[in-house]
C-alpha cells in the first residue's frame, strides 16, 4: 500500500493506492503556514493502527521549495563564479555577494587557465566576514570537466559551510542557468533541510521504516534523504504532481493535451505517445531560468473565477480573479457564473450569477442565456487558441540534423483530458480544437494519486573524447579515462549502468528502471586533415512515468 | 559602453548528419563546438535572440537566380534546400518586421556557386546568399540589395550571379587572389558593362589583421554602401579570416568580427566558409551573434588570443592602404568607364573557363550582354563541360526593358536547339523559368 500526499495551494489531498487501485482518499485544507500540520492532518484521516504496517512507501509533493523561492525565505549565498572570456557577466542579473575567480576550462573540458589558489583563499575570507555559509561554485562549461569546481569546492570547504556544486546539477550547457540553479539551490538549503526533518519526525511518529519519497519537477521520486543535496529539483513539485495526476487517472498512450483549470489559470500540458513533456532547457522559478529537469506546463491566465468584462462588445475574460464566482458572494461576473447560468453546472446562488451575468448581456445586446452561452464559448476559445499555439510552438523546436528536420516527431493530439472544477467548459474546449475530450474519474484526487504512483527519473549526460582519451559524466561528478577505439556503444553501455545505479540510490525499484537513450551523437574529429579521435555525445534517461504493476495496463 | 540592442533572429542548423565526405572540411563536426559556445553562453534565453527553424528552399526558388545543369533535383541534396531555407527563413523574419536583423548560422555553404551550375565547386552547390536574393526580390519587392562578402575567399560565385546587374552591389573583401582559391576578385573586377561599380572586390594581402579589415572596411565598404543606398545589407559572413583558419593566411580575431558586424549592421547575416572548428567558430558566432543583437561582446576572446602575435607588419598596411586608394578612384570614375568599354559595341561577349574542384569538371562558357541604358541587360551564356553536357540558356534582368525582352524571347524563340542538351529561359522580372 502507498500513501500519496500533495500539498496544495489550497487543499491537500491523501489517497491510499493498493495494487493501483484507491482505496481511500482524504482531503483537507491547507495551512500554508504550517504545511506540516496540513501533511498530518491528511494522513491521519487514512492512517490507522490496522493499515500502518501495510504502508511500503509514502509519497509527498511538497510546496515548501517553490514557496522559499516566491516569497524570498532563502539563505544569503555567496557564488563563486570561474566564468573565463565570453559573454560580460554584467549581462547577467547577479547578486550582491558575487566573486569572480580565475579558471577557464573551454568546450571540450580542456582547462585553459587554472583555479588560483591564492585569490580562492582571499575569497573565502571574504565569505567568512560576511558570515555567509552558503555558497555556490559554478564554472563555465564545468559540465565538460568539473575539476575546477572541485578544486575549488576542496579550498573552500569548512564544516560551517555548505556547498553546492553547478555541474552535479545538471549535465546540460548554459552558464546563466548553472549560476541560476546552483544559487537556488544554496538558497534553498536551509528551509528545505528543516522541511525534510519535520517530516522524517513525523514519519517515525507512525512507523520509522517507510521510505519517504519527495516528488521533482519532472515529475520522478526520490529518496527523501537523497533529495538533501539537491532540494532545487524539488521546485514545481505541485504542477508536476498535477500532470502525473492526468497519467495516474487517464490510461493516455497516445498524442494528448491535459488541461487543469483553476479558478484563477488554467494550467496546459502536452503528452507525447503517452509520456508528458519536458521543459527543453529547464524550468523558469520566480522569473529565473534553471537548468531543472522539469515537466512542460503553461499556465494562461484564464480560470472559472476570472472577471468577466466587456469592451466595445467583446467579452474579455481574466487574467485578473478578484475573488469568487458571483454565485457565490463575488463581486463581478466570472466563467463560473455564466456556466451556472447556461445550466451545465449547478451550485451557489443562481439568482446572484444570472444578476451578474445580466450586466454583460445588457452590454452586448444578448438575452441573459446567449450572453452566458457567449462567455463559456469565449472562454473555450480562449483555451483553445492557447492550445494551439503551443502545440506550434513546440512542433516548431529547432532541431539539428536533417533526419530529424524531415522526419522529426509532431505532435497531433488525439484527446483533451480536463480536470478541475470548471471542466464542464471541457465539451466547448474540445469541439474548439476538434478532438474528443474526457474527464477522468477520481479527478478531484488525482494530485495525489499520481503523487503515489510515480516512478523514480534521473538523467544523466556522458561525453566521451577519444582524443582526450577521457569520459566525463557531469552530475556524477564522474572522469575516466577510456581507450582510443571507445564507441558511441561503449558510452551507451557505461550511461545505462551508471544510470541504473543511480536510480536505485534514489530509491528506484529494479522493476521501474525502464531506460531510453534521448541522445546519441558521434563525430569524427578530424585536425590537420587527419582523423584524430571521436567526440561521443549520450544522454540516458528514465522517462517519467508510473510505476509498474507488473501488468500490463 | 551601452548600446541599443536589436531583436536578432538566429537560423541555426548545424546539419550534424551531414559531410561532403568523411575527412572533409565541411563535415558533421563543424559548428558543434560553435553550438556548445552559444548553448553554454545561455545566447537563447535572451529575450531580444529569437531561433528559428530553416524552411526548405524549393527548385521554384534556386531557379530564380540560377542554371541549374540539368536541374536543381540532380545538383542538390536535401541539406542544400535547407541551409538556402535557412537564409530564406533569416530573410521573411527581418523582411516582415518580426526581428530587426538576422543570422543564418548553416551549412552547407554557398558563395562559390556561380549562375551555371554543373556541379559543386568550392564546397558549394547552390548560392544561398543568391536563393535568398531573389526569394527577397520576388516576395516583397525590394529592389536594391548590397552584399558584402567577408569570407576569406572570393565570393566569385556571388559576383558571377550578379555581375550584370546595377541593383545588386556586391562587395568582396578577401584574400589577394595570387594567393589562395578560387584565384579571382582583383579590384579590375568592377561588373559587366552595364552595371560598372556594381561590383567590388577589395583583395587583401595575406597576414591582414584586424586593423586591415577595419581599415578596408571604414575606407572603402562603408563610403560606397552610402552612396550606393542599399534597401538591404547581406554579410556573406564567412569566417576563415581567422587567424587560426587551417586553410588560410590572415590574421583576423573574434574581436575584429563583432566589430566588424556593429559597424555594417547587415540586416541578414549567411554563414560561409570558416574551418577553424575549435579555435575560431565558436568566438566568432558568439561575437558576431552578441554584435548583432546589440550586446556587449569586449570580453568574447579565444583562449590563444594575443594581439601582439596576429599583428599586421607596416608593409601589409602600406599595401591596405594603397589598394583602397585604387578601388576608391576607379569607383569614383565608374560612370565615365562604360564608354570606354563598349565603345559603339551592340554586344559585349566574355569567356570563361570554369574549374569545379569539388566535383571535378571543367566548363567553358560565352557569356553575351546586350549594352543597354535602360536594365542590366540581356544576358546569353553558351555553357559546356566535360560532362558532356552543354547548355543554352537566355537570361531576362529583374528590371528588364522592353528591348531587351523582346530580344531576348525572340533569341529563345529561334535557337537552334540540335546542339544544345538543353535551352533556358530565366525571366527573374516575372519570375518565368523554362527549359527546353
Amino acid at each position: 500500500m502507498i500513501l500519496g500526499i500533495d500539498v496544495g495551494g489550497t487543499h491537500t489531498d491523501a489517497v491510499l493506492v493498493q495494487n493501483f487501485q484507491l482505496i481511500k482518499k482524504a482531503k483537507v485544507l491547507t495551512n500554508q503556514a504550517n504545511i506540516m500540520a496540513s501533511l498530518l492532518e491528511a494522513a491521519e484521516k487514512l492512517i490507522s493502527g490496522n493499515n500502518i504496517n501495510n504502508i511500503e512507501r509514502i509519497v509527498l509533493s511538497t510546496t515548501i521549495s517553490t514557496n522559499a523561492i516566491v516569497q524570498n525565505k532563502t539563505n544569503r549565498v555567496a557564488m563563486v563564479l570561474l566564468s573565463g572570456p565570453g559573454l560580460s557577466p554584467a549581462t547577467l542579473d547577479l547578486g550582491r555577494d558575487t566573486y569572480f575567480a580565475q579558471g577557464y576550462v573551454n568546450h571540450r573540458g580542456i582547462p585553459v587557465k587554472k583555479v588560483n589558489s591564492r585569490e580562492i583563499e582571499a575569497i573565502s575570507n571574504e565569505i567568512s566576514e560576511n558570515s555567509i555559509r552558503q555558497i555556490g561554485i559554478v564554472g563555465k562549461f564545468s559540465s565538460r570537466n568539473p575539476q575546477q569546481e572541485l578544486d575549488t569546492a576542496e579550498l573552500l570547504q569548512s564544516v560551517s559551510r555548505n556547498i553546492s556544486l553547478g555541474h552535479t546539477l545538471s549535465g546540460q550547457l548554459n552558464f546563466p542557468r548553472r549560476i541560476a540553479t546552483t544559487y537556488l539551490n544554496a538558497a534553498i538549503h536551509d528551509i528545505y533541510q528543516s522541511f525534510v526533518s519535520d517530516v522524517q519526525k513525523f514519519v517515525a511518529k507512525i512507523s520509522p521504516n517507510i521510505p519517504v519519497y519527495i516528488l521533482k519537477a519532472d515529475g520522478g521520486t526520490i529518496l527523501i534523504d537523497k533529495s538533501l543535496d539537491c532540494p532545487v529539483q524539488t521546485i514545481h513539485s505541485g504542477p508536476a504532481a498535477g500532470i502525473m495526476g492526468v497519467l495516474a487517472t487517464a490510461c493516455i498512450k497516445e498524442d494528448a493535451v491535459a488541461l487543469d483549470i483553476g479558478g484563477t489559470t488554467t494550467d496546459i500540458s502536452v503528452f507525447a505517445d503517452g509520456v508528458p513533456l519536458l521543459e527543453p532547457s529547464g524550468v523558469a522559478i520566480n522569473g529565473r531560468k534553471t537548468l531543472i529537469r522539469g515537466l512542460y506546463t503553461k499556465s494562461i491566465g484564464v480560470g472559472g473565477d476570472s472577471v468577466v468584462k466587456t469592451e466595445k462588445g467583446n467579452i474579455l475574460i481574466g487574467p485578473q480573479r478578484e475573488g469568487p464566482a458571483a454565485a457565490l458572494g463575488g463581486p463581478f461576473p466570472t466563467p463560473t457564473d455564466a456556466m451556472i447560468v447556461d445550466g451545465i453546472i449547478n451550485f451557489g446562488d443562481k439568482q446572484k450569477a444570472q444578476d451578474a451575468i445580466a450586466g454583460i448581456a445588457k452590454k452586448l445586446h444578448l438575452g441573459v442565456q446567449d450572453a452566458a452561452r457567449a462567455i463559456v464559448e469565449k472562454m473555450a476559445a480562449m483555451i483553445a487558441d492557447h492550445v494551439r499555439q503551443i502545440l506550434a510552438e513546440i512542433n516548431n523546436k529547432p532541431v539539428y540534423t536533417i533526419h530529424e528536420l524531415l522526419e522529426g516527431k509532431i505532435i497531433q493530439p488525439k484527446i483533451l483530458y480536463v480536470a478541475g472544477g470548471p471542466a464542464a467548459v471541457a465539451p466547448f474546449i474540445a469541439r474548439n480544437l476538434d478532438y474528443p475530450y474526457s474527464i477522468p474519474e477520481h479527478s478531484e484526487v488525482s494530485n495525489a494519486l499520481g503523487v503515489a504512483i510515480a516512478r523514480t527519473t534521473a538523467e544523466i549526460t556522458i561525453l566521451a573524447d577519444t582524443e582526450k582519451r577521457e569520459l566525463i559524466i557531469s552530475e556524477e561528478g564522474h572522469v575516466q579515462s577510456i581507450p582510443h577505439n571507445f564507441s558511441l556503444a561503449d558510452a551507451i553501455e557505461i550511461g545505462k549502468k551508471t544510470l541504473r545505479e543511480k536510480a536505485v540510490c534514489m530509491g528506484a525499484r529494479p522493476e521501474d528502471i525502464i531506460m531510453e537513450v534521448t541522445e546519441s551523437q558521434e563525430f569524427n574529429m578530424i585536425r590537420d586533415f587527419y582523423t584524430t579521435g571521436k567526440n561521443i555525445r549520450v544522454k540516458v534517461q528514465i522517462k517519467p512515468g508510473l510505476i509498474s504493476s507488473g501488468v500490463e495496463r | 559602453m551601452p548600446k541599443k540592442e536589436k531583436k536578432t533572429g538566429l537560423i541555426f542548423f548545424p546539419a550534424f548528419d551531414w559531410a561532403i565526405s568523411a575527412n572533409h572540411p565541411e563535415r558533421e563536426e563543424r559548428l558543434l563546438y560553435t553550438q556548445d559556445q552559444v548553448f553554454e553562453e545561455g545566447l537563447l534565453d535572451f529575450p531580444n535572440i529569437l531561433e528559428y527553424k530553416p524552411g526548405l528552399a524549393t527548385y521554384a526558388d534556386i531557379n530564380r537566380c540560377h542554371i541549374c545543369v540539368p536541374n536543381p533535383q540532380n545538383l542538390t541534396t536535401s541539406s542544400h534546400l535547407i541551409s538556402a531555407g535557412g537564409a530564406i527563413t533569416a530573410a521573411q523574419k527581418v523582411m516582415t518586421g518580426e526581428v530587426d536583423n538576422a543570422f543564418a548560422l548553416v551549412r552547407p555553404p554557398g558563395h562559390h556557386a556561380m549562375l551555371v551550375a554543373h556541379g559543386a565547386r568550392g564546397f558549394c552547390n547552390i548560392n544561398i546568399e543568391a536563393v535568398m536574393i531573389e526569394y527577397i526580390r520576388h516576395k516583397f519587392g525590394v529592389k536594391r540589395i548590397a552584399v558584402v562578402d567577408t569570407d576569406c575567399h572570393h565570393g566569385d560565385g556571388t559576383q558571377d550571379i550578379y555581375w550584370n546587374d546595377p541593383d545588386v552591389l556586391c562587395i568582396s573583401m578577401h584574400q589577394d587572389g595570387r594567393t589562395l582559391y578560387p584565384g579571382t576578385g582583383f579590384i579590375d573586377d568592377f561588373g559587366g558593362p552595364n552595371a560598372l561599380g556594381a561590383t567590388i572586390n577589395i583583395p587583401l594581402p595575406p597576414r591582414t589583421s584586424d586593423e586591415g579589415f577595419l581599415y578596408a572596411l571604414d575606407h572603402v565598404i562603408l563610403p560606397i554602401l552610402d552612396e550606393f543606398k542599399p534597401d538591404i545589407i547581406i554579410n556573406s559572413a564567412g569566417q576563415d579570416n581567422h587567424y587560426s583558419d587551417p586553410i588560410t593566411n590572415m590574421n583576423f580575431s573574434a574581436q575584429g568580427y563583432a566589430l566588424l558586424n556593429e559597424k555594417l549592421a547587415p540586416h541578414i547575416a549567411v554563414l560561409e566558409g570558416g574551418y577553424s572548428i575549435e579555435k575560431a567558430l565558436p568566438y566568432v558566432n558568439v561575437g558576431i551573434i552578441l554584435a548583432m543583437a546589440g550586446l556587449d561582446y569586449s570580453e568574447v576572446r579565444e583562449p590563444d588570443y594575443d594581439a601582439q602575435r596576429i599583428r599586421q607588419s607596416p608593409e601589409v598596411t602600406r599595401l591596405i592602404e594603397d589598394e583602397v586608394k585604387n578601388v576608391m578612384t576607379l569607383w569614383k570614375k565608374k560612370k565615365n568607364l562604360k564608354k570606354q568599354i563598349t565603345g559603339s559595341a551592340a554586344y559585349i561577349r566574355r569567356e570563361k573557363n570554369i574549374y569545379y574542384d569539388t566535383d571535378d569538371i571543367t566548363e567553358k562558357q560565352i557569356e553575351t550582354v546586350r549594352v543597354c541604358d535602360d536594365c542590366g541587360g540581356l544576358v546569353m551564356i553558351e555553357s559546356s563541360a566535360d560532362t558532356g553536357k552543354k547548355i543554352f540558356a537566355v537570361i531576362l534582368p529583374n528590371s528588364c526593358c522592353p528591348e531587351c525582352r523582346k530580344n531576348g524571347e525572340i533569341f529563345f524563340d529561334r535557337i537552334n536547339g540540335s546542339q544544345y542538351n538543353h535551352i533556358y529561359f530565366q525571366d527573374r522580372q516575372r519570375d518565368v523559368f523554362i527549359v527546353k
